[in-house]
């Protein structure tokens, strides 16, 4: 059964995008990521332009993280203020990501940074990840408690001016690393069409000492907004948001997401977190080919941007 | 009463051989015409590609070349031209990354030939150069024209990404004789046909000598309901993006009570 899709002018087919989109919102549900960094490059891997790729991933992030934050709400385990802390400094950041964004791709670099962007941190953010919960999954086998927070445990964050009290979270913290984990995150967010929740969970445990289980919801509920800004930005500024792809994308990625959730509801947070970490790593390798092997052509065909 | 005959049997005989010598004196005046079943393809939400189909007609031609399939026919359908840049990868610091580019303009978007032979059995590449016909032989304008070589190069390489990809195909045998006038050309159109004028031409052959073309205008386009899509994302880009994120969050939220397994 084919779709044509309108904005991306090319036909393809519904049951392989509500399987990609049902696959990636599995994920999403189980882990608590949007899964952009997923649908992305699979976009592109099925042929769709980048341009596009990029755009409508952000919008299918939306749908499949508010269904998420929606479920960490009702269950109390979404910091509200936190959220919105962590909202604001990642509006400013994505505003700067479509300008940067726009530059990039005037210059014909954005392909390069992507890549680059992609590889280095995924790989980064994965084998942190994978260190730590192999390291936890070991412990706990040991018989120790397997939790993150240990009292009187204090870094530098801890030292910066400027704090506020996050109940839900049970944090008191400054203001400063909370905006600028925002604002990173949605300045890579606007660039690589991702919530970037991959990057903001294990930030928020390991650099804020949030507790685990009100990590994902509150990452979720900012990427509702950063995504969501994202795709009205890149469809002000590109029109590369195709709606009939996103469409088939969210109704898959809502539908995997809540056997996702149900899932990973019964695996213990050292198991989520490896899992994320092999993902991301998985992803991370397969990119670092692209940009290492000889490609097969090393021509390719770009239609110029509309400007 | 038999010398009658024989002299009967002779004029006939006579007419047929100045016929035959006056053929192969006189030039015919060969010509062909075309027509398509449709001036316009509209693309809707199903739209898996097409086969187009194109009668055409060949008035004139010398019945004893004709038999002896010496007509040849070649069928073009040949997408809006549009820019196109083509870039070539090199190795920087151990990656592979974009370094050069060549811009070009007035690319035909696609390009679908049907003939009634392999290509190269009809003419020679002398005359598709001359011709411009067919996916190797179509000018391709570089926009800056410096380094001769390197123009080259870059041509190639669109001609062969073009024709990887099923935007640029070649169909021998796509054009066959219903009769000895009649010819119908099926062209395979890809599921990303792009929308726009697309320009049908046949050219006729007569033992590898170019005769005549005929061309015919196709516009391809999208039903309202793309279309209208497509527009509203351009004309009212922030009304658009803000119904995307509507919709998916309303699809993220009625997607709770559907698939609800918390």
């Amino acid at each position: 059964m084919g779709i044509y899709l309108p904005i991306a002018e090319i036909s393809a087919n519904i049951i392989v995008l509500l399987a990609m989109g049902g696959a990636v919102g599995f994920l999403s549900g189980m882990l608590g990521i949007g899964g952009g960094f997923l649908i992305t490059p699979l976009l592109i891997f099925y042929n769709i332009p980048p341009a596009i790729a990029v755009a409508t991933g952000a919008n299918q992030v939306v749908a499949a993280s508010f269904t998420g934050a929606l479920a960490h709400f009702k269950r109390g385990t979404l910091d509200v203020k936190l959220g919105l802390v962590l909202l604001v400094g990642g509006l400013l950041g994505s505003g700067l990501g479509v300008y940067v964004y726009a530059i990039l791709r005037h210059l014909g670099l954005l392909d390069l940074l992507v890549s680059v962007l992609y590889v280095v941190l995924l790989g980064a953010v994965g084998t942190l990840m994978l260190i730590e919960s192999v390291r936890t999954i070991r412990r706990a086998k040991g018989g120790a408690p397997s939790e993150l927070r240990r009292p009187g445990q204090h870094n530098w964050i801890h030292k910066l001016p400027l704090k506020m009290r996050f109940r839900t979270s049970k944090l008191f913290v400054s203001v400063i690393p909370v905006l600028g984990l925002g604002a990173v995150i949605g300045l890579l967010g606007s660039i690589l069409g991702i919530g970037g929740s991959f990057i903001m969970v294990p930030a928020m445990i390991y650099l804020l000492k949030v507790p685990t289980k009100v990590v994902v919801g509150t990452s979720l509920f900012q990427v509702v907004f950063v995504s969501a800004f994202n795709t009205i930005v890149h469809a002000m500024a590109n029109q590369t948001v195709d709606v009939m792809l996103g469409l088939l994308l969210m109704i898959g990625s809502v539908a995997g997401a809540q056997y996702g959730a149900r899932v990973g509801q019964k695996l213990r947070g050292e198991q989520l977190r490896g899992l994320l970490a092999v993902l991301v790593l998985a992803v991370a390798i397969r990119l670092a080919l692209d940009l290492f092997v000889r490609p097969t052509d090393l021509f390719s065909l770009y239609l110029p941007e509309a400007s | 009463m038999s010398g009658h005959r024989f002299l009967a049997a002779g004029l006939v005989l006579a007419f047929f051989l100045a016929s035959g010598v006056s053929s192969a004196q006189t030039p015919h005046h060969e010509s062909i015409e075309i027509g398509l079943n449709a001036d316009r393809i509209t693309i809707t939400s199903g739209f898996q590609g097409t086969n187009l189909t194109i009668f055409g007609a060949l008035d004139g031609a010398d019945p004893q070349l004709a038999r002896e399939g010496r007509y040849d026919v070649i069928v073009v359908l040949q997408g809006p031209p549009q820019p196109l840049i083509v870039r070539r990868k090199a190795r920087i610091l151990g990656m592979w990354i974009n370094v050069q580019s060549k811009s070009f303009r007035n690319v035909p978007a696609s390009y679908t030939e049907a003939s009634t032979r392999a290509p190269q059995d009809i003419t020679s590449p002398k005359t598709y150069r001359e011709l411009a016909l067919g996916p190797n032989y179509i000018y391709l304008e570089p926009v800056i024209k410096d380094d001769p070589e390197e123009v080259k190069e870059f041509t190639q390489a669109l001609r062969t990404l073009k024709k990887a990809s099923a935007l640029y195909s070649v169909n021998p045998g796509g054009v066959e004789f219903l009769s000895s006038t009649l010819f119908r050309a099926t062209l395979p159109l890809p599921p990303d046909i792009p929308v726009g004028t697309h320009i049908a031409r046949a050219y006729l052959f007569r033992s590898g000598q170019f005769v005549m073309q005929k061309s015919a205008q196709l516009e391809i386009v999208k039903s309202d309901f793309e279309r209208s899509v497509y527009e509203t994302a351009h004309n009212h880009s922030f009304y658009y993006g803000a119904f995307c994120v509507l919709l998916a969050m309303g699809i993220g939220w009625g997607g709770r009570f559907v698939f609800r397994r918390d």
